[in-house]
Formats: structure tokens, C-alpha cells, sequence
């Protein structure tokens, strides 16, 4: 690599510059600060040096990366670069560029390493829980272990499907080159990847002990590991926010002619929905999280009830976002479901409209119910019968999900390939989320089911057994289209088979261990629950012994055996697979248009059409 | 609708199946439904445990039944794997069924959980400060004081005596009053069916009735903190005489750290760093 | 293939470090003290700094215990104590007073005969506003007050380790291990100087006023 673009704007640049910031922000937070201040030197942590410092240092990386070069050029009168987009090579995969099917490669890497760190994290709690009593980890360990867990999976997860998915194949979907706002697109993954660098270095600062929730007061006397779940979740929240709207813009602005919304792929409609919740909730966690950060640095007390604030505040603000922010999870889950099963039944989607209805149905009902998570909480104790009310009403609308999927089974030609697996056990496992939420929901059901293993178990049912089966799904349906190259089928349903079997026989179990008792994030347990979780410990074990197997298949599918795979394997006649695997680099020599059907099977109606109205420039 | 139909199989499948797991849910595994009947507020969540399991049944039963049903016939011939399905692209009629069952078992369900949750006064749950639902006659009012890392008694009628252990008369309404005294934590007497948060500076009421002698569990159930996992203990419920013996017990034992108590009060505010240094 | 295994084995390393350092901690987490199982009775014999000063801990101005191992003190909050057995404490206490937020919690409990003896004088209660920690292992029922050493007192300790002639107060008392068992102990008072409630920090970390008593 010579000197020069060594010197230019590339990740070594990126990461050196990052560091460099870091360190700025940490010395400037002490001139700042300063030892003058007794109150800082008493406790011996300064949050505010480390808030600087994680900050100057996303800038700094940014500014590495040449997200700055852009607007300099502009301010300076300079013609805009376009080079991020002309960057070949795999090196692009390790820089910034505006490439939509590089960002979504990016995402699903990044994404997938730090599930991945998730998902250790989860073996390492089930490890502690194999005794009542003894402890592996110290009990700060096993806080930040479960904070850890719990905080990367939903913040990562919440970009799961939207970030390498729709970011790859949304723009095709809708006949377009690439997105509305192709740097804020590279931007999302970039703050994604600094989000999860930030949450991981907060074991060097002593952790932080409250999980992913991170209720104050508790948090306001945490540790300062709390002030990397506070960088962590703001950034993630931030790109959450740009995703959301970049995404609706793209749909509102980039659709190719004949694209109607009626004619909208039902994976973009989930798209759009999970993108109207990304936008609106995001901000209310952005702020939730400043609030708390000026707790912690310049002692407000919002959240301190001596100091005039209320613990309800937070977790009143923390679940007007986490309510959508669940349903940002579980959305496009649906969205994959409902595209995947025309393919491989061979049909059109049954209830068009009504999945259309059921989605964004979701998408205003998610915003009615978040007192549920404070129902014994004791405030507005006399509106939990509305909030009981709302909670079930969004059954409704989860309800025409399932029967659209349901008809579109209906005398199907069903081929069982992994995807179509991995679809079929989303239903069933959504099932058993749906049907133990209602327990949830139920205010005196919910007095004994709150707070316990019961509702963690509910939500691993509908965020692992619903978000990660379809995000899975996704990955065998779609990722040899992204790589043109196929995934091994025998693994694969070895993969499946072995992580269906063993996700229900760990939360199986932990949703009756629940119910008999056990509360969460506690490191002990009554000595009767112990034969219970020594179950579900094993069985999480083989669980997490079936993610190496997809890892291994993956891995060895896409970069050693590399079994070219034609246009079209699985017959699709959506758009995405009339196209060349991999995608070439403008998608689509000709704009294409498209016809009144988006999934034309059992009819004589062809598939879209590519190529008919000459193309027009996209810049 | 004919057994010759795949809709007139799916059916019978259907109410084969609930006839055959309605009975079980109803008779064998809803009274067994934690958290048991030690209490009125535990007797009714375990009512209401059972009223859900009934009505989730029947949809329960109808998808495993679709879903098996699909998977075993609705399947691409061997060869023929990219011939195309009908173009069915919905029914009216199922569709407005659904919406119709979905809706009526979703309002039957609010309706009957909030008439429940009235009946009894809370059914356990935390109620806030001034709860709607009371029970009627006399109560024995009792604090429940969450601090890091332990709960403290207060028995207020008992000249505010403080105790560290939790010990309830048999056949009295007992009103809880859950507060902190600083993060916020959760009282959770499992087998009482008792679950109040407690927030620093807020009362929440919750109203129970313990029906049988014996032990029950006390966890806390909102993470607080280092010790969350520590936080646990085992109160009793005894018959009066028991308690009186007991509480006048407690009286004499703590007398000493009295004079230095606040007056009982519904929530404490004390000094917010203490002195340290 | 050579990449492919390095590739395990890097991922390997960092995934065993990451674990080794979550099993270790970054908090010192020394072995227990010597006490020999099946004994009748045993001596535990603590100090209370209000800084652990910057030879012992990574948080210098951080309060903390420290137990005599053999004659010297040391960073160990994991005590070792026999089962069945009558331990003798002697908590020397250098630290000022905090006063606690539950002032219930001034009075011994699970103590033999109910009552300590601070400074030569005999009680079972102090004032909750002259407390500067506890020792307290709530699931043995023990808990007994520290009584703090007088603000105006001369020659105070600024960090550990403090030696006998510095300012203090001497607490001592007797208590019975139940059966075997891994029990947690912590301080009641909020004398984490800063962190709201007086909770964080040090109170929050194990390896200053926390840690457990392993009975074998």
C-alpha cells in the first residue's frame, strides 16, 4: 500500500484517528473538570472525560473514515467527489461507500460478529446458572455479562434485518439504483460498528450492573461502564434514526414507474413500517439517554426523586421507546416471512391488503401499550385496564399476519429448503411468543409473570424464535444472491434442525421455570429450580453449538467451497432474482417498470419486467 | 362442509383436538397453575391463568392443526417443484371470521381481566397509592421497605415497630405499602401472589389475604443492583395467636433502636448522601 | 486453510481472554484467609479505611475493608470461616461517620447475646448518624454497626493501610456460622463518598464493601 492512501481516508487512518480522539476528549474532559473539583476526586471517576472521550473519538474515527470530506468539498466550491462509490476491490468492504449492496454486505458481517458476542455473552449466563449458588463470574461480572448480552442484542438486532437486507435488496425491490441518502446510509453502518466497539470496552471501565433496560436511579449510581451503554445506545439510536428515515425516503422517492404502493413487495411494507417506528422512537431514546447522561455528569436529577425528578420518568420515556423499539424487531421478521413464503408455496401472498393492514396496525398500536411493563409498578394504577385493553388489541393485527401466512399455505406447493424451514418455525415458535405475551398482558396473570424468567422467555419467543429465525431465513434465501455463491443445503438443515429443537427446549422450560418462580437477572435461584436450569443450560449449550454449525456452513460455503449459484435457484419471480447473481454494480442497465402483481405465481402474468424505459441518470 | 374437503378436515382436526385438550386444561393443569391458592390474590391469578389457557386453546390448536395439516398435504410433487399453486389471493369470509374471533376473544379477555382485577383488589399486584379496588372491613396495614440490598417490616399498628422478617396472620386482609429508600426494586412474595414495585418516594398499595399457614418465598424482582440476586427470604404466615406471640416478640427485641426510628411515615426521604466522607 | 486456522485460533484467544477476564475480574479477588475447616472457633480480625490509597487498589480514594491474613493486612473481601463454629470479629475502624439511611439498622442482630462491644463499652445499638459501616451478612441474620471515629478526631488515617495509631474505634463480636454455605456480605451504610444514595462505586464493586463469606 504506498504512503498515499495510507494517508487518505481509509480505516487504518479511521482507527487511528479514533484513538487520537479518544484521548483528546479524555484530557480534555480533566482540563475540564479538573482535580479542583473535589466531588469528581471523591468518587475517582470522571464521567464527563469519558463521555468526551467517546465521543471525540466517533468523530475522529468518522472524520478518518472521509465522512467530512464531502461537505469540505462543497464548502470549499470544489465539485462533489464521487469516489466513494467508484472504490473496487474488497477493500471496499473496509471503508466508506455509497455502494447500497456494499453497505448491506457490511452490515450483515458486522452485524453477524457481534450477535455473535451477544450470543457468547448468553452461554457464558447459562454457565453461572448451572449452580444456585456458586459463582463463576462475581456478581458484577455476571451484571455486565447480563447487561452485555442484552444491551448488544437489541441494539444491534434492532438494524438485524433492515441493515444488511434492506439496505441490499430494497432499492432493487423498488426499481431503484441505490438510496436516497447514500452517505448517511454508509454513516448508519459505521455508528453501528463504533456503538458496538463503545459497549465492549465497558468492561475495562468496571461494567455497568442494569441491564439492557437501564432503569435509573440505579443508573444514575452506576459505575462509569454505564456511560458506555449510554454512548452505545445513542449512537445506536442515532442510526437507527437515519436508517428509519432514509428508508422512507427511498420508498417515497425512489420507486420506478408502475411501483404503486399497492404493488410494494410486502418485505418493503414491513421495511416501511419498522422504518415510521425507527424514526419516531429513536429520538425519544436519544433524548431519554442525554437526560440521563447530565444526571450522571452534571447532576440534574431527573431521574433522582430527592433532587425534585421521578424514577417513573425514565422508565416511562425508556418504554415509550422500548415498546416500538420491540416491535422494530419483530416487523421486518414478519416482512421476511410473508415474502419468503409465496416463493416457496408458489403462490400469491394470501390477504395482500390485510397483511398491509396487520403491519401498520403494529405500527400505531405499539405506541398505546407501554405501560404494560409498568403494571406493578404502582403509577397510573387506575388506567391498567386500558393499557391491558391496548396490549391485546395488537393480537388483532398480529393475528392477520398469521393468517395471511396461514392462506398462503392454503393448497400451496410447498417446498421444504432451509429458508421455508426457518419460516415455518418463526410461525410456530411467534406462536408460543404471541400466546405467553397474553399472559403478560393480563394484569393479575401479569403480578406473578413479571419481572420473571417467564417474560425474558416470552421475548427470546418472539425476538430470537421470530427476529433470528427470519433473520436466518433471510440469510439462506438471500445471501447467495449477495455473494453468488450457494449455502451448503445438508448443513443447513442440520443448522436448522439442531437450533429449532434446541431454542424450544431452552425456553420451553424457561417459561414454566418462570412461572414457578425465578426472577431474572439474578445470579441465585431457589434450590428447587436448579434441575430446571440445569436443562435449559445444556440445552442453551447445544443451541449455541448450532450457531457454530451455521458459522462453520457458512463460512466454508462462501469462502472455500464457492458453488457458483445460477440467477434464479429457487425459481422466484420477484424482481431481486431476475437480476444477476451478485447484483451488478448499478443494478439495472434499464430502469424497470412493473406490472399490477408483485407476486405473479399460478398466473400467466410474467415476471417484472427489467429493461423496457430507457435509463435515466440517477445523479 | 364435507370430511372430503381439506377446510372440512382442518375443521374436525380442529374441534377433535379442543375436545380432546379443553378437559385437560380445565380440570387437570388449570388448578394446578401457579402461583397456587395460599392467597385470594394468588387463588385469583391462578383463575384468571386458567380463563386464558381456555381461551387460547381453540386458536392454539387450529394453526398446529392448519400447520400439520398444510405440511402433509399441500406439498410440490417430486419433479414438479416449480409448478405454480392456484393464484388464490384471499376470502373474504375467512378473513372476517378471524377478525371476528380474534376481536371477540381479545374483548372478552380485557373485559373479564379488568372485572377480575377489580374483584380482587388488585389480584396482589402493586396499586399505586390510592387504588381504586379495596377491600371492604378492616385491614392490617404493613410496610414493606426496599433498600440496597435488603427488605425491611414496618407494622405500623404495632407502635411502627421495624423488623427484618416478613410475618403475616392467617384469614386478614393485609394491605402492603411497598416504598424504597433509594434504587428501585420490586417485593415479590411468590407464593403470596404478591408483586409491588418499590420506587423511592412513592407508596404502592397492594392488597392480600393469605387462606393457609406456612412459608412463602420473598425475591426481589427489579434489578437493583449488585446483590439483586441476595435479596431474597422466606416470611411465614401463622395463625393470630402465633403472630401476637411473635410481634410482641419483635417489640421487645427491637425496643432498644426505637427512640431512633422515624415516625412511620408512607415514604422516607433521608438524608440523600448520608455524611459521607 | 493456514488462514483459516489462524483465524479460530485468534478468535479462539480473544474469546478465552474475554472469558478468563470476566472469571477474574478486575477486582482483586484473593484466595480466602486461612481458617481450617472443622474448627469450633475462629478469629476474623478486619480494618475499615476511608481511602484504599494507591498501592492496594486500582480506585485509590475508594473506601474500603481489609482483613489480617498472618499478621498482615490485605484487599480481600472473600472470607473462608468454619461451619458451626463461634467467630470472633475485631473490626478496627478508621473511617468517619456516614450515618445510615435506615436507621433500623443500627441495632445488632444475630450477634451472641444481642450486643457488641465498642471501645470497651458493651451495647446493642449507636446512634444510626455515627455509624460508618456495617458488618453485616444478611443471610446468617448478622449484622452489627461500625461506629465511626469522631470528626474532630486528631491524627486521622488518610488512606490504608492505617496503622494502631491513627484515630479509631475498635468493635468486637461474636457470632455463629450456621451451615456450610457461600453467604455475601456488604456494608448498610452509604459511604460510597459521591454516587448517589451513597451506593455506587465501592459499595457496588466486590472487593471493597463487599464480598462473600465462604463457609466450609
Amino acid at each position: 500500500m504506498s504512503l498515499r492512501r495510507l494517508l487518505g481516508y481509509n480505516l487504518v487512518s479511521a482507527v487511528v484517528l479514533g484513538i487520537v480522539g479518544y484521548y483528546v476528549g479524555w484530557w480534555l474532559g480533566h482540563q475540564i473538570t479538573g482535580p479542583s473539583i473535589a466531588y469528581f476526586s471523591d468518587t475517582g471517576q470522571n464521567d464527563i472525560a469519558l463521555f468526551l472521550a467517546y465521543i471525540v473519538g466517533v468523530v475522529g474515527f468518522l472524520f478518518g473514515l472521509g465522512f467530512m470530506s464531502y461537505p469540505i468539498q462543497r464548502l470549499l466550491g470544489k465539485p462533489p467527489s464521487l469516489r466513494e462509490k467508484e472504490t473496487a476491490g474488497p477493500g471496499r468492504y473496509f471503508t466508506l461507500c455509497t455502494d447500497h449492496k456494499v453497505v448491506g454486505m457490511q452490515y450483515l458481517i458486522g452485524i453477524g460478529f457481534f450477535i455473535f458476542v451477544g450470543g457468547l455473552n448468553a452461554m457464558l449466563i447459562r454457565f453461572e446458572l448451572l449452580s444456585p449458588t456458586r459463582e463463576t463470574f462475581n456478581a458484577n461480572n455476571y451484571l455486565t455479562l447480563v447487561g452485555l448480552h442484552g444491551t448488544m442484542m437489541m441494539g444491534m438486532m434492532t438494524s438485524g434485518i433492515l441493515g444488511p437486507f434492506a439496505n441490499y435488496f430494497l432499492p432493487i425491490m423498488i426499481g431503484a439504483r441505490r438510496m436516497a441518502f447514500p452517505r448517511i446510509e454508509a454513516l448508519t453502518f459505521w455508528l453501528l460498528m463504533l456503538a458496538g466497539v463503545i459497549l465492549m470496552t465497558t468492561i475495562g471501565y468496571g461494567g455497568f450492573p442494569t441491564g439492557w433496560t437501564g432503569y435509573a436511579p440505579l443508573s444514575d449510581q452506576a459505575n462509569m461502564g454505564m456511560d458506555s451503554y449510554i454512548v452505545f445506545f445513542a449512537l445506536v439510536g442515532i442510526s437507527m434514526c437515519l436508517l428509519g428515515l432514509n428508508m422512507l425516503a427511498t420508498v417515497i422517492t425512489m420507486r420506478a414507474p408502475g411501483m404503486s404502493w399497492g404493488r410494494l413487495p410486502i418485505f418493503v411494507w414491513g421495511v416501511v413500517s419498522t422504518a415510521v417506528l425507527m424514526l419516531l422512537a429513536a429520538p425519544v431514546l436519544i433524548s431519554t439517554l442525554f437526560m440521563l447522561a447530565l444526571d450522571r455528569t452534571a447532576q440534574t436529577g431527573f431521574f433522582n426523586d430527592q433532587a425534585g425528578g421521578s424514577p417513573y420518568l425514565y422508565q416511562n420515556l425508556f418504554w415509550i421507546f422500548g415498546h416500538p423499539e420491540v416491535y422494530i424487531l419483530a416487523l421486518p421478521g414478519m416482512g421476511i416471512v410473508l415474502e419468503i413464503l409465496p416463493v416457496f408455496t408458489r403462490k400469491p401472498l394470501w390477504g395482500y391488503r390485510l397483511a398491509v393492514t396487520g403491519m401498520l396496525g403494529i405500527t400505531l398500536l405499539s405506541w398505546l401499550v407501554w405501560q404494560h411493563h409498568l403494571f406493578v409498578s404502582g403509577i397510573n394504577a387506575d388506567l391498567r385496564p386500558f393499557y391491558m385493553l391496548s396490549t391485546e388489541l395488537i393480537s388483532l393485527p398480529t393475528g392477520f399476519i398469521f393468517i395471511c401466512a396461514l392462506g398462503t399455505l392454503w393448497e400451496g406447493r410447498i417446498r421444504l429448503t432451509v429458508p421455508m424451514l426457518f419460516v415455518l418455525a418463526w410461525l410456530f415458535n411467534f406462536l408460543i411468543g404471541g400466546l405467553s405475551g397474553v399472559f403478560l398482558s393480563d394484569v393479575p396473570s401479569d403480578v406473578t409473570t413479571h419481572g420473571s424468567f417467564f417474560s425474558m422467555a416470552h421475548f427470546h419467543y418472539t425476538i430470537m424464535g421470530g427476529l433470528l429465525f427470519s433473520f436466518f431465513a433471510a440469510i439462506y434465501y438471500w445471501v447467495p444472491k449477495m455473494t453468488g455463491f450457494a449455502i451448503n443445503e445438508r448443513w443447513g438443515k442440520i443448522h436448522f434442525w439442531s437450533m429449532f429443537i434446541a431454542f424450544n427446549s431452552t425456553f420451553g422450560p424457561l417459561l414454566v421455570i418462570g412461572f414457578l418462580g425465578m426472577p431474572r437477572r439474578s445470579v441465585t435461584y431457589a434450590g428447587y429450580l436448579h434441575g430446571g436450569n440445569t436443562w435449559v443450560s445444556i440445552s442453551a449449550f447445544v443451541l449455541g453449538a448450532s450457531m457454530l454449525v451455521f458459522l462453520g456452513n457458512f463460512i466454508w460455503s462462501q469462502v472455500f467451497a464457492r458453488v457458483p449459484i445460477g440467477p434464479n435457484p429457487w425459481g422466484s419471480k420477484s424482481i431481486e432474482w431476475q437480476l444477476p447473481s451478485p447484483v451488478p454494480v448499478h443494478n439495472f442497465d434499464r430502469i424497470p417498470t412493473f406490472g399490477p402483481d408483485p407476486y405473479p405465481y399460478g398466473t400467466d402474468g410474467p415476471t417484472p419486467r427489467i429493461a423496457t424505459v430507457p435509463a435515466r441518470p440517477t445523479r | 362442509m364435507s370430511l372430503r374437503s381439506h377446510s372440512g378436515r382442518i375443521a374436525a382436526l380442529t374441534i377433535a383436538g379442543t375436545a380432546i385438550v379443553l378437559p385437560l386444561v380445565i380440570f387437570v393443569l388449570g388448578p394446578n397453575m401457579p402461583p397456587g391458592k395460599h392467597t385470594t390474590g394468588a387463588a385469583s391469578q391462578v383463575t384468571d391463568n386458567t380463563v386464558l389457557l381456555v381461551v387460547m386453546t381453540p386458536f392454539t390448536v387450529f394453526i398446529l392443526a392448519y400447520l400439520g395439516y398444510a405440511l402433509a398435504t399441500f406439498r410440490a410433487a417430486p419433479g414438479e417443484e416449480l409448478r405454480d399453486g392456484p393464484p388464490i389471493r384471499g376470502h373474504m369470509p375467512s378473513q372476517i371470521a378471524w377478525l371476528a374471533l380474534t376481536s371477540a376473544a381479545v374483548l372478552f379477555l380485557a373485559i373479564f381481566g379488568t372485572a377480575e382485577l377489580f374483584a380482587s383488589n388488585g389480584a396482589g399486584g402493586g396499586s399505586g397509592p390510592k387504588p381504586i379496588a379495596k377491600p371492604s372491613g378492616a385491614v392490617l396495614p404493613i410496610q414493606v421497605i426496599g433498600q440496597q440490598w435488603e427488605f425491611t417490616f414496618r407494622y405500623p399498628t404495632y407502635g411502627g415497630v421495624e423488623t427484618a422478617q416478613l410475618v403475616l396472620p392467617v384469614n386478614r386482609e393485609i394491605e402492603f405499602h411497598v416504598t424504597s429508600l433509594d434504587a428501585i426494586h420490586s417485593f415479590w412474595a411468590y407464593e403470596l401472589g404478591v408483586k409491588a414495585d418499590a420506587n423511592p418516594g412513592v407508596d404502592n398499595i397492594a392488597f392480600v389475604k393469605a387462606t393457609k399457614t406456612g412459608n412463602f418465598q420473598i425475591r426481589c424482582a427489579e434489578l437493583c443492583g449488585l446483590w439483586h440476586g441476595y435479596m431474597y427470604d422466606t416470611g411465614k404466615v401463622v395463625d393470630d395467636s402465633q403472630f401476637a406471640t411473635w410481634i410482641a416478640g419483635e417489640r421487645r427485641q427491637f425496643a432498644p433502636i426505637k427512640k431512633y426510628l422515624p415516625a412511620y411515615s408512607l415514604t422516607y426521604q433521608p438524608d440523600p448522601q448520608g455524611r459521607a466522607g | 486453510m493456514v488462514g483459516t486456522v489462524l483465524g479460530v485460533l485468534v478468535v479462539a484467544v480473544l474469546a478465552g481472554t474475554y472469558i478468563t477476564f470476566l472469571t477474574n475480574g478486575p477486582t482483586p479477588y484473593r484466595p480466602p484467609s486461612a481458617v481450617a475447616a472443622g474448627r469450633k472457633s475462629a478469629n476474623l480480625t478486619l480494618q475499615t479505611v476511608a481511602a484504599i490509597g494507591p498501592k492496594l487498589a486500582p480506585n485509590e480514594n475508594w473506601v474500603s475493608f481489609l482483613v489480617r491474613e498472618n499478621g498482615t493486612w490485605h484487599r480481600s473481601t472473600v472470607w473462608t470461616l468454619p461451619a458451626h463454629a463461634l467467630v470472633h470479629v475485631t473490626v478496627y475502624q478508621f473511617d468517619g461517620k456516614s450515618g445510615l439511611r435506615n436507621p433500623f439498622l443500627a441495632q445488632a442482630r444475630g450477634v451472641v447475646g444481642g450486643t457488641f462491644v465498642v471501645d470497651g463499652k458493651t451495647t446493642s445499638t449507636i446512634n444510626p448518624d455515627d455509624a460508618s459501616h456495617t458488618f453485616a451478612i444478611p443471610a446468617l441474620g448478622v449484622i452489627v454497626p461500625l461506629l465511626g471515629v469522631d470528626d474532630n478526631a486528631k491524627n486521622q488515617c488518610d488512606f490504608a493501610p492505617c496503622s494502631m495509631s491513627n484515630a479509631h474505634t475498635t468493635i468486637t463480636f461474636t457470632f455463629r456460622t450456621g451451615k456450610k454455605g457461600h453467604y455475601r456480605w456488604q456494608c448498610f451504610v452509604p459511604c460510597a463518598a459521591g454516587f448517589l444514595y451513597g451506593f455506587g462505586g465501592p459499595m457496588q464493586t466486590i472487593g471493597y464493601m463487599d464480598g462473600f463469606v465462604n463457609v466450609v
